[in-house]
């Protein structure tokens, strides 16, 4: 969240869009443009058809805007307007519902690290490889590393993918985006874990690649 | 009983987000202070979480922006 609308809780945002006043409209948008395109992408396979559905959700923000009841936060509810939208879209297109799969995690047996990479008393056999950068401060700032993630979690299941955006990308809190997404506490963290499993897996292949070189 | 290291890589999430019962955390952290591998691999799954979190933010076109703030003029005046 930027400071500048932190600091407008959403009742007073509310008040300010109801009342028609378009600098609280262009703050929220603003505000929630990257996660609603991110999350947008989970559905949709192209750039600009994510817009499109991002477009047509603040069209339905608005005309809903006067019935919002405030049992969620905005932007739970924002959120879940996109990803019901998404989900019509592709019943409508005739498509297979990625997010259909949201309910029972895929790959819900999928262990975290390779079984292979343990010895049959459980322990390492092929222990974590070293990485240039372990640092999570100095890893960060390296714009490649930061690549590969993006890279992993485009590779990622629907809802796994659609968990790790929201919870890491864009920091929401696990609580919101079960409500967001529609999925129990246990289905999202089982996500969240095997998402965040993918990425440490692709950043140790990143680096052993780097080692190559 | 400890957790073996496999099972210590399914418990990473839980630890960080906090959710381990008291038994299991106090194992989690013995098993970490005899095992520099699962240091290892705490470490880089804190890092992996830090480097997720520095995916750049989207900025919205200006075009859409235009489109919207129409849309919503014509929503205000409804």
């Amino acid at each position: 969240m930027t400071a500048q609308t932190q600091l407008l809780d959403d009742k007073a945002l509310l008040g300010r869009l109801l009342a028609g006043d378009k600098q609280a409209f262009v703050a929220l948008v603003q505000e929630h443009h990257s996660a609603l395109v991110r999350l947008a992408r989970v559905f949709v396979s192209t750039q600009a058809s994510a817009e499109e559905l991002v477009q047509e959700t603040w069209m339905a923000v608005l005309d809903g805007l006067k019935a919002f009841e405030g049992r969620s936060s905005l932007r739970t509810w924002i959120f879940r307007i996109l990803s019901n939208r998404a989900k019509t879209r592709a019943v409508r297109e005739g498509r297979s519902v990625p997010m259909s799969a949201l309910g029972e995690p895929e790959g819900e047996n999928e262990p975290a690290v390779d079984p292979d990479r343990f010895a049959k008393d459980g322990h390492w056999a092929d222990p974590p490889h070293s990485w240039r950068e372990e640092d999570p401060e100095k890893l960060a700032l390296r714009a490649e590393a930061i690549g590969c993630v993006e890279r992993a979690i485009s590779a990622m299941p629907a809802s796994q993918r659609a968990v790790i955006t929201l919870r890491d990308v864009e920091g929401v809190a696990s609580d919101e985006v079960c409500e967001a997404l529609g999925l129990s506490e246990a289905n999202q963290r089982v996500l969240l874990h095997r998402a965040r499993a993918r990425v440490r897996s692709a950043l140790e292949a990143f680096f052993d690649e780097e080692k190559e070189r | 009983m400890m957790p073996t290291c496999q099972e210590m890589t399914e418990l990473v999430t839980d630890y960080l987000a906090g959710d381990l019962a008291l038994g299991t955390r106090l194992r989690f952290q013995l098993h970490l202070g005899l095992c520099r591998n699962c240091r290892r691999y705490l470490r880089q799954m804190k890092a992996s979480v830090r480097a997720t979190g520095q995916l750049s933010k989207l900025s919205i076109p200006a075009p859409m922006m235009n489109e919207l703030l129409q849309r919503f003029d014509n929503w205000k005046s409804r």
